[in-house]
């Protein structure tokens, strides 16, 4: 089991009082598959993804990924668990726009150590990004940053990607294009996929689907 | 990791170089400022140490002519007769150049030449033509003399044997004071009976120099601190920028797994390697700085002190060393805070924006309540404030204080002014401008303290010039001054003129002890020079009829604040107790001062004869009245004074004096002009996406980039209009505190509204540069840029 997660809660403090964003949720992934976690605004589908990808911590429940308890990792430990084996293609790509192309798809696979510089080259050139790696992020279109943001998570090889509604931002036409190329690269890796999205279209296009209510699994 | 994560912290400089530069100048000019200060202090406190140990000067005690005049060869040799081990001293000027005379066969050990002799041709050394000894730069101006070069001797000094200084100072056989050596012999002549027209002077346990200018350093150290405080909010600014330009990117890389902890130990790390660039950098600058400022003291402090200051700059490590030591410690200060909101910053963006924008909320009001206690603290300290320690407290509560609130003040004026606005491009523009307020508040606080540095300062200074202009006015009332070289000489002087002028007024002291203090006692005639021209700071009625029939004294501030005299209070000389009767201003004399009645004088000190004498005359028959004087006594043209002479020579040492404040004036300004040019550069990216919107609905670029223009300079005049109170008040702590407190006198304080008005007008003009580039760069921003800020894909 690559990923196990039980009765997990998280509560925020508002104006308006504490808010339980997710009530009692329960998954569970295996390496190789793909899971779709779809559901409504609010329904706390990317704070999810956020307390897996040990961004941030759940205040009940636990979380198991790759055999190791996320509960008893401190910060250096979930950093660690960020670097090599977890990976995240965010919405807003969330690129370093003082590195280039080149610079930033290494960067991830350089701080874990993990930099193959073949492998490095291979996304490049399958996200038809080598004509591009000397520029900088402003220099892109929203379609190539999202394609260095996914080589970027994809270069260290991770046991886990997580994507948070990774063609929110672009049309329909580059949204489908990045899309294919993350599930071939993903499936090329053997990683799990955990993928926040909105779009049904997507979501069937995920071994599995997971919808939020609520808080709660559906 | 360590590797890869600096490599893309410091990519961002690479980047964004006009921020890095902005970071860098800030501090370097910050380092600069105070390391230049520094480096004048200790350049002067070397020379002083250097004096202190080639001469002996206040390690010693000392035996003078209760007169002030030359003892006599006569008197030295009845004292060692009597037993006593004293060593005789001359001191004068040659071309510029301090001689100094020892007796190296008598003189202490302590002496500086003195161990070095040893080691000389003794037959060169009371050779006819005589042996100096200098540093380097005198050996080089003395080409007709046989110097040996001893580094650590005084700057501008040359010390020889007594009898080649006679030589040389055309003063055969006369000697200034005899140095008492310290362990003397268990049986002696009486003193007084030997030798009873000298006094003893006691050693002060260090330099008399040295203490004398402490008081100078002092202001001239707390005018690099507030320089160095101006160039912090500099450095502040820019670091705190950076960090918000970065907040990002910092979360991306905790995103990607680089530790907080990491992260923050690179962070510190890169600033302390820019620390360490600047501090370098500032530290070269400041040595510029010295170079340029130091002729300028070194005049100020031989003017006023009669302390010898070289004119050139060594590299000492005391200043380089404190120059890079603030320039880490003032990034570290700097960083601090931006580095907390870091480590405080939560991973995830989103959740916690409401937070943050509330916790900016509640630093912005504990900033002004901290503003409102350091204020207040102000105002205690205004009524309590008393010695040095509490003068520098009340400025330092004063300008911080004056700092933190400015951001509070400007958003309440811009508040106001944004009710009357009618059309909708000026309501706008308020609105517009209060929200550019905090990434321009520290810029401005720059600004705020350099301007108030500048009204304070000018107006202490130009106090002081109005006030010592008016004390030369009535201490240098008669027209000429004539010296004697001996009673003879003093008395076919008195003989000629007192015939022929309006009034013979003899200057005549001794120095004694008033009060537990050291004093120089004047036997003054009574005369209406002193009754019209000297100004009282307080006085009984009557006082100079008191004074002058021999019933009272009046003495100078300086005495009466260091030996804690009030009018009234009573005063023992030479046995006769006499009541203070009034205390007159006495700027620029470092020590106590006293005026009895020429009768009381020679009662008092029978021994005593004036050889300097004031004389009125009308200042046409001046010129006639000398020529006779000169064939009728023999005396040479020299020996008289013109009272125009005097005035030009110290009025011209006064000006010296603040050329080293002016020049720190113009450069705190400069650094302050820096600033808002930097911030507004910096902020002019972020400025994209707030102008886009108004230029969309129909305002032109360069209706934009007017508006900039006017934004900066509306801001620096509202800032300027806060600093003149400001100004003002440093201004009354520096003359009613610190004066006080380090140089012994209060001076009154005078207002200077055209001085101001110009220094108002530099500040606009410095915004209007500033701002006029960024402005520029706004009005010739591509519609694509703007555009850009709709775009989908941004």
């Amino acid at each position: 089991m690559l990923l196990n997660v039980e009765n997990i809660h998280k509560i925020y403090e508002t104006a308006d009082g504490p808010f339980a964003v997710l009530r009692g949720v329960a998954l569970q992934l295996d390496h190789g598959q793909t899971l779709a976690l779809t559901g409504e605004s609010g329904s706390g589908k990317s704070t999810l993804l956020h307390l897996i990808g040990g961004l941030d911590t759940p205040d009940q429940g636990r979380i198991v990924l790759d055999g190791q308890e996320m509960a008893g990792l401190d910060d250096n430990g979930r950093a660690a668990l960020r670097r090599g084996t977890v990976g995240v293609v965010f919405q807003q790509f969330n690129l370093i726009p003082s590195l280039n192309v080149r610079d930033n798809i290494a960067f991830q696979a350089r701080l874990a150590n993990k930099y193959d510089p073949v492998w490095a080259k291979e996304l490049a050139d399958r996200m038809g990004l080598t004509p591009q790696l000397t520029k900088y992020p402003e220099q892109l279109s929203g379609g190539q940053q999202q394609r260095v943001a996914i080589a970027r998570t994809l270069a260290p090889k991770p046991h886990l990607v997580l994507a948070d509604e990774p063609t929110g931002n672009l049309d329909e036409t580059t949204a489908a294009t990045v899309m294919d190329l993350m599930l071939e690269l993903v499936s090329q890796t053997g990683a799990g996929l955990l993928m926040v999205t909105h779009s049904d279209a997507l979501a069937g296009r995920m071994q599995r689907r997971l919808h939020l209510r609520a808080g709660q699994v559906a | 990791m360590t590797r890869v994560t600096l490599q893309a912290l410091l990519s961002h400089w690479w980047r964004s170089p006009m921020q890095l530069f902005t970071l860098l100048a800030g501090l370097a000019l910050a380092t600069a400022l105070w390391s230049g200060v520094q480096a004048v202090n200790a350049e002067a406190r070397a020379s002083y140490a250097a004096a202190s140990a080639t001469l002996g000067e206040g390690s010693y005690d000392r035996l003078l002519r209760r007169d002030g005049q030359p003892i006599d060869q006569t008197t030295y040799v009845a004292l060692r007769r009597a037993g006593w081990l004293v060593s005789p001293v001359i001191t004068g000027r040659m071309n510029g150049i301090r001689i100094v005379g020892i007796d190296p066969l008598t003189a202490p050990g302590a002496i500086v030449p003195v161990d070095v002799i040893s080691d000389v041709d003794i037959d060169r050394f009371f050779g006819t033509k005589g042996l100096l000894f200098a540093n380097a730069d005198v050996a080089a101006l003395l080409p007709d003399q046989d110097v040996i070069v001893v580094p650590d001797t005084a700057p501008n000094t040359a010390v020889t044997d007594i009898s080649v200084a006679q030589r040389l100072l055309n003063r055969p056989g006369q000697i200034d004071s005899l140095v008492v050596v310290p362990r003397q012999p268990a049986r002696q002549g009486d003193l007084a009976g030997v030798a009873p027209d000298l006094v003893w002077q006691r050693a002060q346990g260090g330099t008399d120099v040295g203490q004398l200018t402490d008081s100078f350093h002092l202001n001239l150290t707390a005018f690099g601190l507030l320089s160095f405080a101006v160039g912090i909010f500099i450095v502040n600014g820019a670091i705190g920028l950076a960090f918000e330009q970065r907040r990002p990117v910092v979360r991306t890389l905790r995103a990607l797994g680089v530790p907080l902890r990491k992260l923050i130990v690179l962070m510190a790390a890169e600033l302390m390697i820019f620390a360490l660039v600047a501090g370098t950098i500032g530290v070269a600058l400041g040595y510029g700085i010295a170079a340029f400022l130091l002729p300028d003291v070194a005049a100020t402090l031989r003017g006023l002190y009669g302390a010898d200051v070289s004119g050139t700059l060594q590299l000492r490590p005391v200043w380089w060393l404190s120059g890079m030591g603030i320039a880490l410690g003032g990034t570290a200060i700097a960083a601090s805070g931006a580095l907390w909101k870091i480590s405080r910053m939560p991973l995830l963006a989103g959740a916690q924006r409401r937070a943050l924008s509330m916790a900016a909320t509640r630093a912005a009001q504990q900033q002004a309540i901290v503003a409102g206690m350091l204020l207040i603290g102000a105002v205690v300290l205004v009524l309590t404030a008393d010695g040095l320690v509490a003068g520098f407290a009340l400025l330092g509560c004063l300008l911080i204080g004056a700092a933190l609130a400015l951001p509070f003040l400007l958003d309440r004026v811009l508040a106001v002014a944004s009710t009357g606005a009618k059309s909708i491009t000026a309501q706008w523009f308020w609105a517009d401008t209060r929200q550019q307020l905090p990434g321009l508040s520290l810029a401005l606080m720059a600004l705020l303290l350099a301007m108030a540095a500048n009204v304070g300062v000018s107006t202490m200074v130009s106090s002081f010039r109005m006030t010592f202009t008016g004390f030369l006015e009535q201490r240098l009332a008669s027209e000429l001054y004539i010296s004697a070289e001996n009673p003879a000489e003093a008395g076919a002087i008195a003989a000629y003129a007192t015939t022929r002028v309006d009034a013979v007024l003899p200057i005549q002291f001794v120095q004694i002890s008033i009060a537990g203090q050291p004093t120089e006692v004047y036997g003054t005639r009574d005369h209406a020079t002193y009754r019209d021209n000297w100004q009282m700071l307080e006085g009984a009625v009557g006082l100079w009829d008191t004074t002058f029939a021999g019933r009272s004294i009046l003495v100078n501030e300086q005495l009466a604040r260091r030996g804690g005299l009030n009018v009234g209070d009573h005063v023992t000389v030479q046995g006769q107790t006499l009541p203070v009767a009034g205390i007159y201003g006495d700027y620029g004399n470092p020590i106590g001062q006293a005026v009895i009645s020429e009768p009381l004088f020679a009662a008092l000190f029978p021994d005593v004869t004036p050889q300097r004498f004031g004389i009125r005359i009308a200042p046409a028959s001046a010129p006639d009245f000398v020529t006779g004087l000169v064939d009728s006594t023999g005396i040479s043209p020299s020996q008289v004074i013109n009272q125009a002479g005097i005035k030009a020579v110290s009025l011209e040492i006064f000006e010296r004096t603040f050329t080293v404040t002016t020049a720190l004036n113009i450069l705190t300004l400069a650094v302050a002009g820096f600033a808002i040019l930097m911030s507004l550069l910096t902020l002019a990216a972020m400025r994209v996406p707030q102008l886009a919107p108004a230029w969309a609905m129909g305002m032109t670029r360069a209706q934009l980039g007017r508006l900039e223009l006017l934004r900066a300079v509306l801001l620096a005049m509202l800032t300027a209009v806060i600093a003149l109170p400001l100004g003002l008040a440093l201004a009354w702590a520096l003359l009613a505190v610190v004066n006080v407190a380090a140089f012994g006198w209060k001076l009154p304080m005078y207002f200077f509204p055209l001085e101001y008005a110009r220094l108002g007008i530099f500040a606009l003009l410095a915004a209007a540069l500033a701002a006029l580039w960024p402005a520029r760069r706004l009005a010739r921003t591509p519609p694509a840029d703007l555009l850009k800020v709709f775009s989908n894909e941004r």
